[in-house]
């Protein structure tokens, strides 16, 4: 399988502090890679480090075949990233949204008129073409955002806890967005706190104070572990954390 | 160029959809001339004014009368000494005082030249002007009537002396202090918050991961707020024209094209703020200290620069509004072309310049 992601002894310190402790992973084209850890464990620093957004301190890495460190150009054309903190434009409607997002990916003002049907069409959104996203609920805030992630059609596309604080049944609704995304070709990284989507992943690795103490699939590890469940796995690893986050 | 399109088209979306923001920003400075308009435009009928005549002869009685009688002026003491003067000036009974030297007609007629004193209010710049006018033009009147009988011309010399604020500090200055604070204000304040606003909701990091080039979404994001100035300096620029009767002298063009300068001096520092500011609040309070206390003290609007200790004045070189302000001194009220203010430009231009570089430098691409 072709490796869309690799990381080799990747590292992040800040001052004396090491958010990310030498981690090594790789990602294959298609996955569902699920990017688990405790508050501070060093997910989302280790996801800017892979989006060109933070610089490693050591360590290699390479997303969609270019480089971290000389690539970032490159590396930027090739994904879609959903940050952990609500990513769109409170004041804009969502049409607007989709517009700016999607202009600023180049795409063609004809491209984007029919992603934005599509899209509206897809999130059962018709008709709210024209309201201001601040007045949506969080959830369809999300799947939103989501869906204007990837409204360049990335080779990947980095989640950092995307579905933090909404309902179970809106969380499956945004995972079948994932799943549809990644049926495309679409790779997927995803961060989460919730065990039960650790178990859509593919794979996962688990983080503890910055290093990755696990990776396999949601099956095999629950096997290592002889656990009934990802969230007795998490536990079992995430009980020799030393770190409470912040 | 589409994406940078684009990007201006959102940033100016933000702006209209914040109303009220916009409201203020396109409102203060049409407030701030109208308000200081009508502090200025006193009426200049009836004058209080006092006479102090050390002569007593036929011609500066004449004069005196015909002063007193007109409706501008309304005469309510005759001072009899230099002390009484100040003191009635003091009381602020009278906008001001004819003084009369001794031998007032006998100069005129032996020299054929006399001189009479004008002492104006200058506090009120405007009226102080508008009197001294006045006074001379009558006293004027009374040499030509001499005059026309005569072979050898009389003169009388109108001496104008300006009480309290002897440069005419007034809407003259004010103008052009309103421009720079208010172009400050647009711009640095408004881009900083603007740039820090998207840090602050997470959106700056998603602009960073897309392939737009940094560059272009520092310049998006000052291009709206170029219009908004610009709407600014027009309308404080109508104003101070048909409201204060400050008139533009020079060529409006220059005095454009200076002001857009100002205005990108501005912005950049504004994206210099925004470099290291982390909150909006943060942004404010730089753009405070940083601009709007030292455009206040140094531009010299509003305390003479000339009058202040010798390192203040070293710090004032550092002060872009001061520069600007004394371009559009120079173009508006004193008429002067590009040649005289090619200097000062050069200097806004050079600072203008470095900040641009270093702000653009030294935006992040990156988070840390
Ligand atoms: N810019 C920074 N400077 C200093 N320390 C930082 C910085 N960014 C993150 N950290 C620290 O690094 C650690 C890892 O943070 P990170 O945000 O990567 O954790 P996380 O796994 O994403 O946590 P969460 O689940 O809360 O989002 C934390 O202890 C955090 O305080
Ligand atoms: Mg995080």
């Amino acid at each position: 399988m072709e490796k869309v992601i690799t990381a080799k002894n990747l590292t992040k310190k800040f001052g004396s502090f090491i958010a990310v402790d030498n981690i090594n992973f790789e990602v294959e084209k298609g996955e569902i890679f699920g990017f688990l850890g405790a508050n501070g464990a060093g997910k989302t620093t280790a996801m800017r480090m892979l989006c060109g957004l933070l610089l490693p301190t050591s360590g290699q890495a390479t997303v969609a075949g270019f480089d971290v460190y000389k690539q970032n150009e490159q590396i930027k054309k090739n994904i879609g990233y959903m940050s952990q903190k609500f990513s769109m434009y409170e004041d804009l409607t969502i049409s607007e949204n989709i517009r700016f997002y999607g202009g600023i990916y180049g795409l063609s003002n004809d491209r984007i008129k029919e992603k934005t049907a599509q899209l509206i069409k897809q999130l059962h959104l018709e008709g709210q073409e024209k309201t201001l996203v601040k007045a949506l609920p969080l959830g369809w805030k999300q799947k939103l955002a989501f869906s204007i992630a990837i409204v360049h059609e990335p080779a990947i596309v980095f989640l950092d806890e995307p579905t933090g604080g909404v309902d179970p049944i809106t969380r499956r609704e945004f995972w079948g967005l994932i799943y549809e995304a990644s049926a495309r070709g679409i790779t997927i990284f995803v961060t989460t706190h919730y065990m039960d989507e650790a178990e859509y992943c593919n794979r996962v690795s688990i983080m503890v104070d910055g290093r990755i103490d696990a990776l396999d699939t949601p099956a095999n590890l629950m096997k290592d572990y002889s656990a009934d469940s990802m969230d007795e796995v998490f536990l079992h690893l995430a009980r020799k954390a030393v770190r409470t986050g912040d | 160029m589409k994406q940078f399109l684009i990007f201006v088209k959102k940033e100016w979306l933000h702006i209209w959809r914040d109303r009220r923001t916009l409201f203020i920003l396109i409102w203060m400075p049409i407030v701030q001339i109208i308000l200081y308009g009508f502090a200025l435009t006193n009426e200049v009928k009836n004058s209080n004014i006092a006479i102090f005549d050390q002569s007593q002869d036929q011609a500066s009685t004449t004069i005196s009368k015909e002063i007193a009688a007109s409706r501008y002026f309304n005469l309510v003491k005759n001072v009899h000494s230099d002390q009484d003067i100040g003191a009635t000036f003091r009381q602020g009974k009278i906008r001001m005082a004819v003084v009369f030297p001794v031998n007032f007609r006998y100069d005129l007629l032996h020299s054929n030249h006399a001189q009479i004193q004008l002492i104006a209010d200058a506090s009120d710049p405007n009226t102080a002007n508008t009197l001294t006018n006045y006074a001379s033009s009558i006293i004027n009147d009374y040499q030509q009537s001499l005059n026309q009988n005569e072979q050898l011309p009389y003169t009388i010399k109108t001496q104008v002396r300006m009480l309290y604020n002897p440069e005419l500090k007034g809407a003259y200055s004010f103008v052009p202090g309103v421009m720079a604070l208010v172009l400050m204000l647009v711009c640095t304040m408004m881009t900083s918050i603007a740039i820090v606003k998207e840090k602050e909701m997470g959106t700056m990091e998603v602009i960073l991961v897309s392939p737009l080039k940094p560059f272009r979404i520092i310049i998006a994001k000052a291009v709206p707020y170029l219009f908004v100035s610009l709407l600014n300096i027009v309308s404080i620029l109508l104003l101070s024209v048909y409201v204060l009767d400050v008139p533009i002298v020079g060529s409006i063009w220059l005095l454009m094209t200076e002001s857009t300068l100002f205005t990108i001096t501005s912005l950049s520092l504004g994206i210099l703020i925004s470099n290291s500011a982390k909150t909006q609040q943060t942004a404010m309070f730089i753009a405070m200290m940083s601009l709007f206390l030292p455009t206040l003290l140094f531009s010299g609007f509003m305390f003479p620069i000339e009058n202040m200790p010798l390192p203040m004045q070293i710090i004032s070189n550092v002060v872009p509004s001061k520069w600007f302000y004394i371009i559009i001194k120079d173009i508006m009220i004193k008429g002067l072309g590009f040649t005289s203010v090619w200097k000062e430009t050069l200097i806004l231009v050079g600072m203008t310049m470095t900040l641009l570089g270093i702000s653009i430098y030294k935006f992040k691409i990156r988070l840390a």
